[in-house]
Order: structure tokens, then C-alpha cells, then sequence
């Protein structure tokens, strides 16, 4: 195969995510699978950047990287010392757990090798910021505008449920 | 070159089992949530990847992905809620010793 940068570049962001996913599930202390869950999603920004989608990548890291991870951090600090000794699982369960992702890959990957997808178009161009807002602000077909007010309400409707759930008695 | 579809889609799919098999063995609710973590965001690959080679003309699979990621942080913020709320009550949040459901 040729060389490629793009190739390179994916090659360096698949090993890095893979080796950072498989210590986030193995690892035995949760600040440890954090901060590794932390490079497994900005491995998957780089990939949306790959796509040409840049507004996704920011939205990637903005909401995982610096929303998501920072409550995990907080769970994990508030709750403290009942955090440690999590993996010590029975034997069987675990031979069980790989044995059904083993299966699962094995089904899913022979799936994709003998399906053809559609003739690859890839266009390699930003999508513009005026498309994303107006597909998001207007109704109709291919607009969003129904979805993004829902969002806003399960949002508000979350916040104020952590709020309730969370707060002393 | 452009990369094949498919390579995507087999970094998402191993990204996918394991967090499956970090569901399977973590006996702790944070690191459950984080490998459901691990699945949702394989599942947000997928689509954008589909988005960008079947249909680049339309942006389906890049909302699906946005919205996705919004559910994802609303999901997270309560499940955490919850743990801290159950941490709060039990005084411990390992599997094995919630065995009953209070209030």
C-alpha cells in the first residue's frame, strides 16, 4: 500500500485509542480509567476532524473532554477512597465477558468485511457554519429545529433532576 | 488517499466490545458508566463516518451524532447524581453490595 499521511494519521489515532479504551477497562483505579477515557475521546475528535468535521470535533471536545470527564473527575474525588479494588471480578464472569465481546467482534467484523457500502463519495471540504445553523434553526425536510428544542428540554428536565436527586436531605 | 469506510468502522466496532467487556467485568458504577462511555462514542463514529461516505450531501448522521453527544452529557450528569446519591445512602458504590433498592 502507498504511503499516506491521512493513513498515518488514522494508523497513530486507531492505536491510540485502542490501547487507551483496553486500560480504561482494565485499569484498577478510576482516575487512572478517566484520564485514559479522556485520550480515548480525543482520539475521536482527531477522527471527526478527519472527516472534515470540524464542528463536531470542537462539539467533541468541549462536551466530553471538558463537560463529561470533569464530572467523572468529580465523582470520583467526592467519592474517594470507594473507588479503589474494582477489578477483582470471578474468574468466570470474566472469561464470560470475553468470550461475549469475542463473539460480538468476530460477528460484527465479518459483517462489515462481506457488506458492500455504498460507492465512496467522500467529499473533502469543510461543511459550512451557515448550513449546521440553518439546518438546526429552520423546519422542514432535513432541518432540525424539532430535535434541538426536545434537547434543550431533556437538558433543563436533567439538570434540575441531578439537582433534585443530588442535594442533602 | 482517501481511507476506506471500513477501517472507521472496525476501530469503532473493537472500541464497542470493549466497552461491552468493560460492562461485563467492572464491578464499580463509575467505571460501568465509563464503558458505557466507551459505547456511546463508538456509536457517534459510526454515524458520522456514514454520514461522510454514503450521504455527504446530507447531514443526517452529523445531527444524529451532535444530539447524541447532548444525551450522552444529560445521561451522564444524572447517572452521577445517582451514584453520588447511592454512595451518599449504602456507603459504597461496588455492585456487590447493592443488593436492595431503597426509598
Amino acid at each position: 500500500m502507498e504511503f499516506s499521511t491521512n493513513l498515518l494519521i488514522f494508523s497513530g489515532l486507531a492505536l491510540l485509542m485502542i490501547a487507551a479504551a483496553m486500560a480504561a477497562v482494565t485499569t484498577s483505579r478510576i482516575m487512572r480509567a478517566v484520564t485514559y477515557l479522556l485520550f480515548v475521546l480525543f482520539g475521536t475528535a482527531g477522527l471527526y476532524f478527519m472527516l472534515h468535521y470540524t464542528f463536531l470535533g470542537a462539539i467533541q471536545i468541549i462536551v466530553y473532554a471538558g463537560g463529561i470527564v470533569v464530572l467523572f473527575i468529580f465523582a470520583a474525588l467526592l467519592i474517594g477512597k470507594g473507588t479503589i479494588d474494582i477489578t477483582h471480578t470471578s474468574k468466570l464472569r470474566y472469561l464470560a465477558g470475553l468470550a461475549t465481546s469475542f463473539s460480538g467482534l468476530g460477528i460484527a467484523l465479518y459483517l462489515i468485511r462481506n457488506t458492500n457500502f455504498v460507492a465512496e463519495k467522500f467529499s473533502s471540504s469543510d461543511i459550512p457554519m451557515k448550513t449546521v445553523g440553518t439546518a438546526l434553526m429552520s423546519t422542514g425536510k432535513h432541518n432540525y429545529v424539532l430535535t434541538f428544542e426536545v434537547l434543550s428540554i431533556l437538558l433543563l428536565a436533567c439538570m434540575v433532576g441531578a439537582i433534585m436527586i443530588a442535594r442533602k436531605k | 488517499m482517501i481511507i476506506p469506510a471500513e477501517y472507521y468502522l472496525i476501530l469503532a466496532t473493537v472500541l464497542f466490545f470493549i466497552g461491552v467487556f468493560g460492562f461485563f467485568t467492572r464491578r464499580n458504577l463509575i467505571s460501568l458508566l465509563i464503558s458505557t462511555e466507551l459505547m456511546l462514542n463508538a456509536v457517534d463514529i459510526n454515524f458520522a463516518v456514514f454520514n461522510a461516505y454514503c450521504h455527504p450531501e446530507h447531514l443526517e448522521g452529523f445531527f444524529f451524532t451532535m444530539f447524541g453527544i447532548g444525551i450522552t452529557a444529560a445521561e451522564t450528569g444524572v447517572a452521577i447524581a445517582i451514584i453520588i446519591n447511592v454512595f451518599r445512602n449504602a456507603k459504597s458504590i461496588h455492585i456487590k453490595n447493592l443488593r436492595e433498592l431503597k426509598y
